[in-house]
């Protein structure tokens, strides 16, 4: 190859690494690619658009040599709406509120044992076998949405960027087994089956809701913005009290 | 959509000085939900332009996990070593989150007199 090709190749690629370009651009091009797979063979819940695009990048981020922080300085654009989106699910909530006060009894009841039943069973499975102290207070705010959830790890002592990729674990998981797991309970009610996803697995259990039914999805929304406030209020003052 | 963005941010800013001024172990972005909440409660309705643009946003949300997701690589050591509970637990607790609200909701409202959404 031509020596001053060669040099100039190697700039482009110096500056394309270190920019901000790259890693946001990345972070678009792995997440259509994930929801192109997901679309082209027939909407499988383990074809899970995040999953894919979290292992694509993954792979060409050691394949190329940039490491997470150098990434995380372009994905970080993307990463900074978790808050304003977060502040956007008052919308949802505004929109079901007719229909959601009718059942707010059955969901505040179901709220507040399924919300302290995911933390206090993700704890409990972590000790039983063997895990780090540092792994089970990252993981007792795992069902929530990133921003509350790494928020309150911070609070209680965990680490915050554990808490994130647990968070994301967790909603994969219940994104993939959670129509199996709710037709292995028998529950039909669709209100019941998004509320259930809502709280137990955040906004990716929300997008499965909302690819299988619209009210499903609507209680999703709702569980999570529900479960991201009472894990915010309990979790910390649970945690002081048990300490 | 500009102003929808100007308010998302203003009300997560709002949020996020309350917390600290009072000391709240609540994320700012949460407050700032619930100042939108109740300002939408006040208002009596959604305003088209903020219906559209956060449901924009919202439709898009599992986008915006990527990035932290994919911090999966600076943890993979620990991962490695505490494979086993790690993986317990998160599959034994989510699954069990899932299953714990959805039977104990459908129970409530079939107790309820409001059971007409069935599918």
């Amino acid at each position: 190859m031509n020596a001053g090709l060669n040099a100039d190749l190697r700039e482009i690629w110096v500056y394309l690494s270190a920019s901000p370009l790259a890693g946001l651009t990345l972070t678009l091009v792995a997440y259509q690619a994930g929801l192109w797979v997901f679309e082209r063979f027939g909407r499988r819940p383990v074809l899970n658009p995040v999953l894919i695009a979290v292992l694509l990048i993954t792979g060409a981020l050691t394949l190329s040599g940039i490491d997470y922080r150098t990434y995380f300085d372009g994905a970080q654009f993307v990463h900074f709406l978790l808050g304003p989106a977060t502040v956007a699910l008052a919308v949802p909530l505004h929109n079901q509120f007719n229909q959601v006060r009718r059942s707010a009894l059955a969901m505040l009841v179901a709220l507040l044992v399924g919300s302290t039943a995911s933390a206090l069973s993700a704890v409990a499975l972590a000790w039983a076998f063997g895990g780090s102290m540092a792994t089970m207070l990252s993981m007792a705010p795992k069902s929530v949405t990133s921003p509350i959830a790494m928020g309150v790890s911070e609070q209680i002592g965990g680490l915050p960027s554990l808490t994130a990729v647990f968070v994301i674990i967790t909603g994969i998981i219940a994104a993939t087994f959670g129509t199996w797991v709710l037709n292995l309970v028998r529950v039909k009610d669709w209100r019941a089956r998004g509320f259930g996803m809502g709280v137990a697995a955040h906004g990716i259990g929300t997008a499965r809701a909302l690819q299988v039914n619209e009210v499903a999805g609507a209680f999703a929304g709702l569980g999570m913005g529900l479960n991201g406030l009472a894990t915010a209020l309990l979790l910390p003052a649970l945690y002081h009290l048990f300490r | 959509m500009l102003g929808t963005l100007t308010i998302l941010l203003l009300c997560q800013l709002a949020g996020e000085l309350i917390a600290r001024l009072l000391h709240l172990p609540v994320p700012g972005p949460v407050l700032g939900m619930l100042l939108l909440f109740a300002g939408l409660l006040l208002r009596g309705g959604v305003p088209r332009a903020v219906q559209d643009t956060a449901g924009g946003i919202l439709r898009h949300l599992s986008l915006l996990f990527i990035p932290a997701g994919v911090g999966v690589m600076t943890h993979m050591e620990r991962l490695g070593s505490e494979a086993l509970p790690i993986a317990v637990a998160l599959f034994g607790s989510t699954l069990f989150g899932v299953a714990v609200t959805a039977k104990l909701m459908a129970a409530l409202l079939r107790r309820g007199t409001d059971g007409e959404t069935r599918p």
